[in-house]
């Protein structure tokens, strides 16, 4: 039995050690809005963030999260992420919207650690992310107009 | 191409407006999870409201003024419940604010169900718009008898019949009114439909009802649906999509694994999945595990040593052989330009095999209860893959009910739902729900790709240099042979069918001499995989080679690209258009071409390594054009040979735009996507499948690689045609044209590599 905390709340996982923290949120603690992607840490559709550090819960055992803070989208809501979902929302991001949780958890992180991130900032941090819909545009407008918020 | 020959007419139903209880609430699909507006939808379907109008099956109107509108398109990233709702609410007079969609369960009476082809708005344009007419007159009349004032006095906008300085809201209109009322079908083919300078909501700014919840984490995909008793199948893929016989299953040192429960063989079935093995157990993981434990020895299709060299191989001698294929277009006489050319100019042009990555693996909840099949999964055709089904099931179609979600991509995977088949076989075996989840290297290894194709082109010229004649001749696997054979297409002359989807955009809107296109299949790569309907289909890659064949022509003309292609594209001939789809014909592709070259600055000076380079289309159909013009800047590292692309321009005249962010949306997605075809991403052959199954190789377009867009739509309140796919097109050629420009030399595969 592995326990952490998960957006806030303490939780207790009966998976084996070595099973997948993405699975064990989406079917054992019953948060969606983390996806499977490609299961390689190459997608980030898993995004998650560890004591506050995006992470691919895709290939993180639950056994590294063990008394730990794992904090998914739905309990995402520091200033930089609730100005992030906002901003999401105002520049239209998402188009199938399947891996927008995962882009939302990275640029949160992104914008914690860079206020102002200028275009370079955003690609080094955005690039492990895909969007198969290509909404790359817009995910670097949001991100800036959330900067702009947030900044403030 | 006619698309009544593909899409069965969608049967006529008597327009049938009255008052009723909420018993007859039409439409009685679950909400999809996640939309946003759901609570408004709950007060339509709940006990809310008392009294409904539901005129069609595609909208309803609660006494309490809230507007429910049916949405029988998938939803995959393109906004379609959006714009599709707008249309009808434009037309209704509806108070946007009040307005919710629904997008639906299978039922007959949503007619035939598909979302694909850069359809939607295209084929729901006139008939939701009488809908929403027909509703609106309804309204207005019983309005009009409640405020005693005459019918052609009042207006209804934004939810409200007005008349003079009195109105009354479309909620007391239901309350109180009458709205009993039957329209014949020719009264709603006569259904006054507003002028374009009317409208109120169609071409305005607004957000997509989709874009919340999915902007939070709560939009539901089918992946998300999880079922009391349910277990997990983790499918192991045989080594050929065809022909693979299960010999032996040794699950013996599975049966360690905590939540192993067994192993099922799926055999018989459709075709699609024959040979398939699924791993039960309690949790995902736990199949995952014991997926690697279980041996299964196959005895293999004929096709496991097949490569991309031996289908390119079998293309290019089919192209090579005049006998081949089916004539598609036959305009003056082709061969004997050529026969009495004192030169010609042959090119072939290929494009390798490339996956749909739909970010959400392929995936289905099926649970067998009572002798019916509810299956839970996001998918783009359902009208396609019940039949497939009932066969399947041994059933009949209306014990299947397919329960829709969002989908997390299409692009043309989701035409095909073949991965229901195993898991709707498993939950009857196992009588409990089953959860069939593909991993990435599985989706990989058995999408349904975009084939790998060849085109030769052969243009003749007379002892003067004139063009004389064009002979087209491409061979690649058809989706539609193997998935839908009776939507094939005549041959325009002598004999056979044709796949309109592996060979649109051949038929193109230059004026031409003499042109011949023939259209082959290859049985190679028919044999070998599923060819799929990959975002832009035939045109996707027959654009590629027409666009840079036109350059070719123009370069050895001595003439400038975009000169060369308007001085054919005139509309003159066959190619002066015809309304309502093609109005205009040649001569708006011509005035796209035209203010794409202003707006780039066509003909400038260019630095060393970098060219501007140009392709226009006319996706996705004739029938159903999109005219598109393409300008890319590209820069060539003259050590790497590296190309990178610095800007791209396009002019897009897709007719009436409906929802304009959301078309702007698709526009910016499918450019990139054109881009991602022409330097990313790309996989082949090896042994029978795929070599690429996961991100460590195959690489879509990431957004280190986005340059610069400047796209714009065309004004225009012709009819709406297609969106979703057409700006793709002429990306990759223009590309491919610049890189000419900046270096001399002549990609004629695609993703380019120099």
């Amino acid at each position: 039995m592995i326990e952490f905390t998960l957006n806030g709340t303490a939780v207790r996982s009966d998976s084996a050690p070595d099973t997948p923290l993405l699975w064990v949120i989406r079917d054992e603690l019953k948060l969606k809005g983390t996806k499977f992607g490609c299961g390689i840490a190459k997608c980030g559709a898993c995004t998650v963030h560890l004591d506050g550090v995006a992470l691919r819960s895709c290939t993180t055992p639950v056994s590294a999260v063990a008394d730990a803070s794992v904090t998914t989208i739905e309990g995402l809501d520091s200033p930089q992420g609730t100005a992030l979902k906002n901003a999401w929302v105002e520049a239209q991001v998402p188009q199938c919207g399947y891996c927008q949780s995962g882009q939302i958890m990275q640029a949160e992180t992104l914008l914690r650690d860079n206020p102002t991130p200028d275009d370079a900032a955003i690609v080094a941090a955005m690039n492990g992310n895909l969007c198969r819909c290509m909404a790359y545009p817009r995910i670097k407008k949001a991100i800036k107009r959330a900067a702009g918020e947030t900044e403030a | 191409m006619v698309m009544a020959k593909r899409m069965p007419a969608i049967s006529r139903r008597t327009f049938l407006a009255r008052s009723a209880g909420a018993g007859l609430v039409m439409g009685m699909g679950a909400v999809l999870p996640g939309c946003s507006r759901e609570e408004v939808v709950a007060d339509v379907a709940g006990t809310g409201a008392s009294t409904l109008f539901s005129p069609s099956v595609w909208f309803e109107i609660s006494d309490r003024g809230a507007v429910l509108i049916n949405i029988m398109r998938a939803e995959m990233g393109q906004h379609v419940g959006t714009a599709l709702a707008r249309i009808i609410a434009d037309e209704l007079g509806a108070d946007w604010d009040a307005v919710s969609i629904k997008h639906v369960d299978t039922d007959p009476k949503w007619g035939y169900m598909v979302t694909g082809g850069s359809w939607s708005v295209h084929t729901s344009f006139t008939q939701l718009s009488q809908a929403g007419a027909a509703g609106r007159t309804v309204l207005i009349d019983a309005g009009a008898a409640l405020l005693g004032v005459d019918p052609a006095d009042c207006s209804a906008v934004g939810g409200v019949v007005s008349a003079g300085g009195e109105s009354i809201s479309f909620a007391d209109i239901i309350a109180k009114g009458d709205v009993s009322r039957v329209f014949t079908d020719e009264e709603i083919a006569a259904m006054p439909v507003k002028a374009p300078a009317d409208r109120d909501l169609i071409g305005k700014a607004t957000a997509a009802l989709d874009i919340p919840a999915k902007s939070k984490g709560e939009a539901t995909y089918g992946i998300d649906i999880e079922m009391p008793n349910m277990v997990f199948a983790h499918p192991v893929l045989p080594p050929t999509r065809y022909k693979s016989v299960v010999k032996s299953v040794d699950d013996s040192a599975a049966k360690s694994i905590p939540g192993y429960l067994q192993t099922l063989t799926i055999n018989n079935t459709t075709g699609f999945t024959d040979g398939w093995v699924l791993v039960i157990a309690e949790s995902f993981p736990a199949a995952m595990q014991a997926a690697e434990q279980v041996s299964v020895e196959w005895a293999g299709g004929e096709t496991a040593d097949v490569s991309e060299a031996d289908i390119f191989a079998a293309g290019q001698a089919l192209a090579d052989d005049a006998s081949s294929g089916v004539l598609v277009v036959d305009d003056g006489d082709a061969p004997a330009a050529r026969a009495a050319a004192a030169e010609t100019l042959t090119s072939t042009y290929r494009t390798g095999t490339l996956l749909h990555f739909t970010l959400e693996p392929q995936n289905a909840v099926v649970h067998y209860k009572n002798g019916e099949f509810h299956i839970h999964a996001g998918n783009q055709w359902q009208s396609l893959i019940l039949p497939y089904l009932a066969a399947g099931l041994g059933v009949e179609e209306s014990k299947i009910e397919i329960h829709q979600y969002y989908l997390g991509g299409g692009y043309g995977r989701r035409l095909i739902g073949d991965q229901m088949i195993p898991a709707a076989l498993a939950s009857r075996e196992l009588n409990r729900p089953v959860k069939l989840l593909m991993q990435r290297a599985q989706d990989s290894q058995f999408d349904c790709v975009r084939s790998p194709s060849v085109s030769r082109f052969d243009a003749s010229y007379d002892g003067d240099g004139a063009l004389t004649g064009i002979e087209h001749a491409a061979a690649a696997g058809w989706p539609t042979k193997t998935m839908a054979p009776a939507f094939l297409a005549p041959a325009v002359a002598g004999e056979g069918k044709f796949d309109t989807f592996s060979i649109s955009g051949a038929d193109h809107w230059y004026d031409l001499p003499a042109h011949r296109v023939r259209a082959i299949n290859n049985p190679l790569a028919q044999e070998t995989f599923l060819p799929g309907w990959w975002r832009a289909v035939g045109p996707g890659w027959i654009g590629w080679g027409v666009e840079c064949f036109m350059d070719e022509l123009a370069n050895k003309a001595g003439e400038d690209p975009v000169a060369f292609r308007l001085a054919r594209l005139t509309g003159a001939g066959k190619n002066a258009g015809s309304a309502p789809n093609a109005v205009g014909g040649a001569t708006r592709i011509a005035a796209a071409l035209k203010d794409v070259a202003e707006r780039s600055g066509w003909g400038r000076e260019m630095p060393q390594g970098e060219a501007l380079g140009v392709a226009v289309a006319h996706g996705q159909e004739r029938n159903m054009p999109t005219w598109t013009a393409c300008v890319a800047h590209v820069a060539v590292d003259p050590d790497s040979k590296a190309v990178s692309v610095k800007k791209i321009w396009q002019s897009i005249d897709c007719g009436t735009v409906v929802h304009p962010d959301g078309a702007m949306a698709q526009a910016e997605g499918a450019t990139l996507w054109g881009l991602s075809v022409a330097l990313h991403e790309g996989t082949q052959f090896v042994n029978g499948h795929v070599a690429d199954t996961n991100l460590d190789t195959y690489s879509p377009l990431r957004m280190a690689d986005v340059p610069e867009l400047d796209l714009k739509f065309m004004p225009s309140d012709e009819f709406p045609s297609g969106l979703g796919e057409p700006p793709l097109i002429a990306v990759a050629p223009a590309i491919g044209n610049a890189v000419y420009r900046a270096t001399g030399t002549r990609a004629r595969d695609l993703p380019i590599r120099l």
